[in-house]
């Protein structure tokens, strides 16, 4: 069985499966059941001043009949006594000793009240410091959370006054609602962080009830904007999770949090770059038992692919991920439909039609033979039809072998590299030719 | 014949004839329509009759305008309200769902069509208005769906609509001929309700007797009558008391409470058209103890869809294939039915037997041959056919005399 077991800048755990920061992280009973069922770490729910919340808290954006593809809330850290928050970690440290457990400390961007809480926090034994600076709503109007993390010089200044009586591993969790991401990573390593994490939540407003207009969650009418997570934010937390695992001046450990469900989500950050996943909003949603499948998924994905440890996965696709300048413009596809599997809905007639090249044609449906066929000369290959396609794999991309060496935009433009021939049909309107009935 | 249901409680006799496709919770509903892939082209709307835009209605439903897509199904079909209940939909819409091609089952258009119409029969939601008026005038003889679907069209265009129905209460077999536990006699009643609703003039009770009359008072007739009587078997006992032909039967089940139509405790039903599988069924759902389907040829001749087969077998319903009718056995009543079989003669001990070997048509109108202003559909032009067939007739009907009102 694959090696699941994780060092994260120092910090030990038995596999790489941490609960976020949030609800589900709340107390002693929470964390000691998420670690009896298989869970690998604990960031404790945010510690600070306690706080008062409103009672309305959470959003969901539902797909379809699919609950919570996306949610938000407008909950801020913990409400419980700092004293009582630190008693129930050094509790959890003493009974479940071979876990991570993690406190995310938030408070005023004091330099005094900085050193007094991670002062507190070393004497419960935890593992590990997590830094807030990601919080997008109601603490970012005190000048907490993402109003620090939106701020080179503050993240920087307040890694730096934590790291001045740490003894225990920092992690800077960054915010998402920046122009580059990079630029905040980057002073948290220039601070002295050991660690990030990444994303935090996204400003949100989920929805709006049509028939009293309150924006949701509703608090006595009104809303304020939340912080978004779950499934919906998977890829945006990807392309950071990249963008600064492929920053070479950030060098450290990067967690990775954002929409993780299955072991699937968790290989991909992993692959990414990721150390260690956090999970929140697929625990708010199904409870502490996915860890279950996260584990096992992933176990078994490793087993049958031949890797054996986290090492061995770890930024495996991040030489992937490059600027669009390099990609080959010689790589032609062609898009390729199995009529045998062809149930004949001709969605992708119709998504190609109005959304993309007008590159498939329709045949008449009383013929009893295919009701569409790729027009070759004008498919670009866009992948559309394939996206659309409801029965799996009986649209296929298809590779078009030619005899030109690669070439990208950035040697194209400077003159080096040829382009091979392209269909005159991809710069023109066809819509006469294929629309007819 | 044996007294009248007697062995059934009134609850027993209203779950039998509850609706056997109950209708979908507005969460099934949405995790239906949801499951709706919105082809192009539909081949669900290709095999409708009347070519309601399936994925349409199915992805207003989706995104809660129930209005919205009851419209489309009722803009396409006056009689949308039926035809979910009793469309024979494995054979048309959802029989062509092309889920079916992806080994999944079918979309539910039938339950989804009637959640959308429910939605606004249950509100009383008016979704159509009368034409501009035109002055122009037309009858229309039967108020069954071929007549009152083509009322309506006609009304939407402005013209002035006479029915005339010889029945008491107009629908035609929606009303007095569809198996109860499809459609009661109330909704279709409500949906006729909300045809005329849009000013169309209903005089029920009347007997039509010349077009010739009517073309002297209306710019325009149309002629949806409907068959005639059950045909008649033509074998010696077949007057005696305790035989009765199924659309007398089904008729009187549906226009008086359960406990009032008599049934045998072994029925017979002789054919095997999808009106005798409603005569059988409904006799046991009645409480016969054996309701038995005699069909002179072999299982695979049988007229009925496979659908309606399989329903009766699950009734219990039995079944006695290459058995012809050869005469009704009974002293004041019926005793037992003889048939010739391969093996040779042999009697099918019943008190009751139902005749449901098809109607013949109506010989007591004449039509005017090829008169430009005379119009016909439903079950009298297409010899027999379903609730949806008719509906689409009656439209395509409404647009041939708008057209010839207008430029006649």
């Amino acid at each position: 069985m694959a090696d699941l077991r994780t060092n994260f800048a120092g910090i030990k755990s038995p596999n790489p499966f941490w609960l976020a920061s949030g609800p589900p992280t709340n107390t002693y009973g929470q964390v000691a059941k998420a670690f009896d069922q298989g869970w690998g770490g604990a960031v404790w729910k945010t510690i600070g001043e306690p706080i008062i919340n409103v009672f309305s808290r959470y959003g969901s954006v539902d797909l379809g009949q699919n609950r919570m593809m996306g949610f938000n809330n407008i909950e801020l850290i913990t409400d419980r006594p700092i004293a009582e928050n630190l008693k129930e970690i050094a509790e959890v440290k003493r009974n479940y000793p071979k876990h991570a457990v993690i406190a995310s400390l938030m408070v005023e961007s004091k330099r005094e009240a900085w050193h007094t809480i991670v002062k507190q926090t070393e004497d419960t034994g935890a593992d590990g410091i997590e830094l807030n600076f990601g919080c997008p709503h109601g603490m970012s109007e005190r000048g907490m959370g993402s109003a620090v993390g939106q701020v080179p010089d503050y993240t920087c200044q307040i890694v730096e006054w934590v790291k001045e009586v740490a003894t225990i591993p920092v992690i800077v969790k960054l915010t998402p609602n920046v122009t580059d991401i990079t630029y905040i990573a980057r002073a948290a390593v220039k601070g002295g962080a050991d660690a990030l994490s990444l994303i935090n939540t996204i400003n949100s407003i989920v929805g709006i009830d049509l028939t009293t207009f309150e924006p949701q969650p509703s608090v006595a009418g009104k809303s304020s904007h939340g912080g978004y997570c779950g499934p919906a934010v998977k890829p945006i937390a990807l392309h950071l999770v990249s963008a600064v695992a492929g920053d070479p001046s950030v060098k450290i450990p990067i967690s990775g949090i954002g929409g993780i469900a299955t072991w699937r989500d968790a290989a991909e950050f992993i692959a990414l770059g990721a150390g260690t996943l956090q999970v929140c909003t697929a625990v708010m949603h199904y409870g502490f038992r996915i860890v279950e499948d996260l584990i096992d998924g992933l176990s078994n994905w490793m087993d049958e692919r031949g890797h054996r440890s986290l090492a061995d996965i770890r930024g495996r696709a991040l030489p992937r991920v490059t600027k669009w300048e390099e990609l080959d413009l010689n790589y032609h596809l062609l898009a390729h439909i199995d009529q045998d599997k062809c149930i004949k809905c001709e969605l992708c007639w119709t998504a190609c039609e109005d959304g993309a090249h007008q590159a498939i044609r329709r045949l008449p449906r009383d013929n009893g033979g295919p009701v569409v066929e790729i027009i070759e000369e004008a498919c670009v290959g866009c992948n559309l039809c394939a996206a659309v396609c409801p029965v799996k794999e009986c649209i296929t991309m298809r590779p078009v072998k030619n005899d030109y060496a690669p070439v990208s935009w950035k040697n194209y433009a400077a003159g080096k590299g040829k382009l091979a021939p392209r269909s005159e049909a991809f710069h023109t309107a066809t819509w006469s030719s294929s629309s007819k009935k | 014949m044996a007294d009248p249901t007697g062995v059934l409680s009134d609850e027993q006799l209203a779950a039998n004839f509850a609706d056997i496709a109950p209708p979908l919770t507005n969460d099934a509903a949405l995790l239906e329509a949801d499951k709706c892939l919105f082809c192009h082209d539909a081949p669900c709307t290709i095999a409708c009759p009347t070519h309601i835009d399936v994925p349409a209605f199915i992805k207003k439903i989706a995104s809660g305008n129930l209005r919205g897509s009851a419209r489309v199904i009722l803009d396409a079909n006056p009689f949308g309200h039926s035809c979910a209940r009793a469309c024979p939909v494995e054979v048309l819409c959802e029989g062509a769902c092309v889920l079916n091609d992806r080994d999944e089952q079918p979309i539910k258009i039938a339950l989804l069509q009637r959640h959308a119409t429910d939605y606004v029969l249950d509100r009383k939601l008016k979704l159509f208005e009368p034409g501009t008026r035109t002055r122009k005038r037309v009858a229309i003889v039967g108020a069954g769906p071929a007549g009152l679907a083509c009322a309506r069209d006609l009304r939407r265009r402005g013209h002035d609509v006479t029915v005339f129905e010889a029945k008491a209460q107009p629908g035609g077999l929606n009303t007095y001929g569809i198996a109860e536990y499809k459609l009661k006699a109330d909704v279709a009643l409500a949906e006729v309700q909300d045809i005329l609703d849009l000013g169309v003039e209903l005089k029920t009770g009347v007997s039509v007797d010349s077009i010739e009359t009517l073309l002297t008072k209306y710019d325009a007739v149309f002629v949806g009558i409907g068959l005639g009587s059950t045909k008649r078997l033509g074998i010696p006992g077949e007057d005696l008391p305790g035989v009765v032909d199924a659309l007398t039967f089904i008729e009187h089940l549906k226009t008086h409470p359960y406990r009032e139509t008599a049934v045998g405790r072994h029925v017979v039903v002789i054919g095997a058209g999808n009106t005798a599988i409603d005569a059988v069924t409904q006799a046991k759902r009645l409480g016969a103890t054996t309701a038995t389907i005699v069909y002179r040829r072999g299982e695979h001749d049988m007229p009925c869809y496979h659908y309606e087969y399989e329903l009766a077998k699950r009734d219990g319903c039995g079944f006695r294939f290459n058995a012809a009718p050869q005469r009704v056995l009974g002293n004041g009543a019926v005793a037992g039915l003889e048939v010739r079989t391969t093996g040779g003669t042999e009697t099918i001990p019943c008190d009751m037997v139902i005749v449901a070997i098809g109607q013949g048509a109506r010989t007591e109108l004449t039509l005017p041959k090829d008169h430009p202003n005379v119009f016909t559909g439903g079950d009298c032009a297409n010899g027999g056919a379903e609730i949806v067939n008719a509906a689409a007739e009656g439209v395509a009907a409404a647009k041939r005399i708008h057209e010839r009102l207008s430029h006649g």
